[in-house]
Parts: structure tokens; sequence; C-alpha cells
């Protein structure tokens, strides 16, 4: 995939004198598509500014007293900064992880049945999470994990606990409670692209293998896993910049009292200190769009490097 | 294919791997759908019986007091307004300013076709942050308006991809007989092009809408202090947060009466914000399907 469409040159020299002047109207509905861009996504990297001022409403963005990295090294000596920053990658890396295996887990496992209807069915609601606001979905996790909630419930029918667990009196399950959440809320919809992949896969490989008496098992791992190999790793590459985001709305819904400490992501921060302190705010900002382009490019030179697979 | 494949005959692995699929999909759906129809159940219950005995699927004393307490909440109905008309208004327009641009950009012999290209893709990877975008939302004066929720976001780098590469695919022909036919481009966008696109254009109306529908933080973060601008979602946390505060033992049976009523009306609130969506996506599916797959990764 690439970003950018790239025409053969001998279609671009077609471009004449006449199909210009048919463009006209594209021309200025353009420019005006270009106003919007340039109010709404590039004036606020003019804000960028800020972060490397001490920035006051009253001075302005262009008036205010200029302070170098003060702000970027307040950063990095900061302890709730580097505690949030470990939080966030790690919640980011984990996330990623999980949701990336159970997604090709289940295409796989799906893309096994041979009833079509049940496929349907099973695949219809595997997307309902998807599109459920993460108000409700933390709801139903708080109401899921309660002492008293189905899990608890469950744990203690199966005898694999004695008594309930407080999941969110300690710092230990949260984690894996934001990782449980995006896997319940996102395995189906992710799988989409996975399942779409497999489908296109050549069938007669397939019946060549089973000829040469390859089992289920082979097969999933000479045909279909090499055959997503290319969309594992593209994907990877795209979610990867997301990792430094590792969310902001079930961490901020659900990490409250003594979840404090582990809960807090970039986000976070940046909107507990940054409403007040606009150049501290900026200045994380500028951090977390930085760490997710290097992020990007590193992981797109790697796969280019180890492979044919890239975004650029 | 598959009637070969099924011919095939199936050994012992074979129909243990069957089984256990099958076993393992249905336990799948299970897991999904189970939190959801326990809220479902929990919402038709009367609140004396919800607290004697754990409700799984099935209400007991069948009552619909809890929607109607809901919905005679000011605050709920209020957000109910505000989300079903930034929904529709910010779904529509979207749509039609995306598809736009995204015909302009798939044109084969635009003159700015790469150099477009590249300012859209860039906002895709350089955003200004949280602090900047609320700057600028005061400076326009968006801040504790209807229309913050409209205007940020309306034209979206990724929806012109998806668009413009199902755009791209289609075959050169159907522009050239119409220019023949004396069309101009507004013609060829609106009459040939946009029939064509129905898929891929369902697709960027339910990414849009689920999304609109889905916010509270905008709500937040610009319409805190205008209480007839907050959405439905922003109001569903405030009712939500604000029981479990009133109530932080909700585990413990200490206030049986009020905290029945509580369970109730949380699940019927969460019941009613999620049903439209509900009842939408599964008409949509065929479309969102092939609109992600054919715009998104593959091509």
């Amino acid at each position: 995939m690439s970003l950018i469409e790239n025409d053969a040159p001998a279609l671009k020299s077609k471009t004449t004198k006449a199909d210009i002047k048919r463009q006209s109207i594209l021309l200025i509905i353009a420019g005006l598509y270009v106003i919007y861009g340039i109010v709404f996504y590039y004036l606020p990297l003019l804000g960028w500014i800020m972060a490397f001022q001490n920035y006051k409403p009253r001075d302005g963005l262009f008036g205010s007293e200029f302070v170098g990295l003060k702000w970027f090294k307040f950063l990095f000596e900061d302890k709730t900064f580097l505690r949030v920053l470990r939080n966030t990658l790690a919640m980011g890396v984990i996330n990623l992880v999980a949701t990336t295996i159970t997604a090709i887990g289940f295409a796989i496992l799906l893309s096994e049945v041979r009833n079509v209807l049940g496929k349907k069915i099973v695949q219809t609601i595997s997307y309902l999470p998807h599109f459920l606001s993460w108000i409700v979905v933390t709801s139903i996790v708080r109401d899921a994990f309660a002492t008293k909630g189905m899990i608890n419930e469950l744990l203690l029918n199966l005898h694999i606990i004695k008594t309930p667990i407080s999941y969110f009196m300690e710092t230990k399950y949260f984690w894996p409670i934001v990782a449980i959440s995006n896997v319940w809320k996102e395995t189906g919809w992710n799988a989409i692209i996975y399942l779409a992949t497999i489908t296109a896969i050549d069938p007669s490989l397939y019946e060549a293998a089973a000829m040469d008496g390859a089992g289920r098992w082979q097969k999933i791992k000479n045909i279909t896993l090499p055959g997503i190999r290319s969309t594992i790793i593209i994907l990877l590459i795209m979610n990867i910049g997301n990792v430094i985001n590792a969310g902001f709305e079930i961490q901020y819904l659900l990490g409250l009292g003594v979840l404090l400490p582990v809960s807090q992501t970039i986000d976070i921060y940046v909107l507990n200190y940054g409403m007040s302190n606009f150049s501290l705010g900026t200045a994380a900002g500028i951090f977390k769009t930085f760490v997710s382009m290097i992020l990007i490019f590193t992981f797109n030179y790697i796969a280019k490097k180890t492979g044919d697979e890239r975004l650029f | 294919m598959f009637k070969k494949l099924t011919k095939t005959k199936m050994n012992g692995w074979d129909w243990a791997f069957v089984i256990c699929n099958t076993i393992f999909l249905i336990l799948f759906c299970a897991v999904t759908l189970y939190p959801v129809l326990n809220t479902l159940a929990y919402s038709f219950t009367d609140g004396s019986e919800a607290i004697l005995k754990n409700i799984h699927l099935v209400p007991r004393k069948f009552t619909t007091a809890a929607y109607k307490k809901v919905f005679n909440m000011s605050g709920f109905r209020q957000g109910l307004i505000v989300t079903v008309s930034r929904t529709v208004l910010a779904s529509f327009l979207s749509l039609g300013a995306n598809a736009l641009l995204a015909y302009i950009i798939s044109r084969k012999n635009f003159i700015f076709k790469r150099s477009l290209s590249l300012f859209w893709v860039i906002t895709m990877y350089a955003s200004g942050g949280l602090i900047p975008s609320v700057l600028l939302m005061t400076k326009l004066g968006l801040t504790g308006t209807f229309w913050v929720y409209i205007f940020p976001g309306l034209v979206s780098a990724f929806n012109i991809l998806v668009l413009r590469t199902y755009m791209s695919s289609l075959p050169d022909s159907y522009e050239e007989s119409a220019q023949l036919d004396g069309a101009g481009h507004m013609t060829i966008f609106v009459r040939i092009i946009s029939p064509l696109c129905k898929p891929v254009y369902a697709t960027v109306f339910l990414f849009v809408a689920v999304w609109h529908w889905n916010s509270w933080f905008d709500a937040m973060i610009y319409n805190r202090l205008k209480s007839q601008n907050t959405t439905l979602q922003y109001e569903l946390q405030k009712l939500l947060s604000s029981l479990t505060q009133l109530n932080p033992s909700a585990d413990s049976s200490g206030k049986v009466t009020d905290m029945t009523t509580e369970i109730q009306v949380r699940a019927a609130a969460t019941i009613a914000t999620m049903l439209p969506i509900i009842c939408l996506y599964p008409f949509l599916q065929r479309y969102f399907v092939t609109g992600l797959t054919i715009g998104g990764v593959k091509e």
C-alpha cells in the first residue's frame, strides 16, 4: 500500500491545456479544501511554538518569552511524566500484541468454518463491541470485574479462587484489564482485514497441500500464515505509531483512586497539567508526535530491510 | 473449491478440530454477547428482585420503569437531541466533503494530484495535539457552541484515502464517455461516480456516524460549561459516575432499595445509548466489509 498514488509518467504528460480548463472548477474547490486544511490542521502546528515559550495568553503566540527547551527538560525530570510515559508504552505494547494475536487467531479459526450461515452469524456478533462507546464498555467492564461481578462468580464456581478478588483495588490487575477490554472490543473488527486476505489466498494451494497429505495445522502454518504475512506487517507498521497513543478513554474512566499510578497515560497528563500550563501541555504533545513518527519510520525501515513489505 | 474440500475424507483429527473450533467460536459469541444481554436483563428487572438473586439473561418481574426514569431526566433527553443532531448533520456533511475531495484527488490527470495528496497525508501524522487545538477552537469562537462538533474533523485524511482508493479502482471509461457527452466534473461526480461508490460511501458514513454517536471527550473539553450542548455519551458518563459516587460500596448490600434502582437506571441508560447503532450496523455490514478491505489495506 502506498499513501500517495504514483502514476506512470506517460499518464501525467497527457494533461493538456483543455484538461486544465475543464479542471478549473476542481481547482477552485481544491483551493477551498486547502484553506480548511490550513486552518484546522496546519494552524495548530503553529501552536508548537508555545512549547518553547513561557506562553501567556495575554502576550500571545509571538509576544511570549522564549525559553528554549525548558519544558522538555522539565518533562524528563518530572517523575510523574516518566511514570506516565512508562504506563503509556507498557499498555500500548501489551494492547498491540494482544489485539493483533487475537485478531489473527480469530480470523484463522473463522476461515476454517465451512458453514456459511454460521460463519456469518459469528462474524456479525463479533463486530458488535466495536460499535459501543468506551463509556458503555467501561461500565460493562466495571460490572464484570466487580467483587460480585461475573468474573468472580465464574472463578468461584470453577473453584479457581476461594474468595472474590477486588480487581480495582490492586494495581497489578489494571494493565491486563485494559488489554482484555481492548481484545473484547476490537477482535472481531480487526479480524475483518485478515479474514479478507485469507479468503483471497489461492485455493489451489490448499488442494495441492491436501494431495501431499498435509494436515490442517500444516496448511495453516505453511499456507495461511505466509499468505497473511504482508498484511500483518503493514498493519503492524501502521499501528506501531499508536503505541504512544495507548489510549485515553478507558484509563481516564476506569483507572481511578489507587490505580492512578499505573493508569495515567500521556493524554491524561496533558489534560491534567496542560490545560493550566499550555507550554507544558504542548511540549508533551510534540513529544508524542515525535515518538510516534520515529516508531513508524524505524519499523518501516526494519521491514524494508528484512522483507519487501513496507508502508512508504 | 468448497465442494472438493468437503469431499475429501475427514479423519479423526479433522473432526476433533471442527468440534473444538465450533465450541470455541460459540464461547467467543457468548463472551461477546453475555455482558450486553445481562445489562439488558437488568434494565427490565424490577428493583426489588435484582438484589435478591443475580440476574443473568432473563429479567425477573418485568418492568420498564427504569427506562421511563431515564427518559424523564432532562440531561439525558437534551443529550439525545444534541447527539442525534450532530450525528446526522456531521455524517452527511463529512461524507459529501470527503467524497468530493477524494474525487478530485483520484482524477488521473489532475495537475496538483500528488501535492494535494501529500498535503492531506501529512495531517495524518503531524498533529498539533490537544492544547493547540483547544486554543484554536477558542480563537475561532467555536468553544461553547454546537459547531465545535461539526467543523473540526469534517475532512479527514483517513476517510479520503479510503474513498480515493475505491474511486481509483473504477474504470476510467466511465469518466471518459461522460466527458464525450459534454458532462462537467461536478455532473460526473454526482451522477456517474457517486452511484458506483455506494459500498465505500456506506463505510465512511458508518465510520463517521459511530464516531459522532459515541463521542463525549469534545463535549467535556469544549461544552462542559454549556449544559445545553453536551452529548448523550457525556450525559451517560455523568449519570454513571454520579451513581457510583453516591454509593461507592455498590457491591455491599447496605442500601438495598437505592442500589437496585441505581443498577436498573444505569443498565437502562446504557442500553438506550447503544441501541440505535446496534440496530444500524448489521444492515451496513455487507458494505463496510467490502469498503474496508478494498479501500483500506489491499492496494
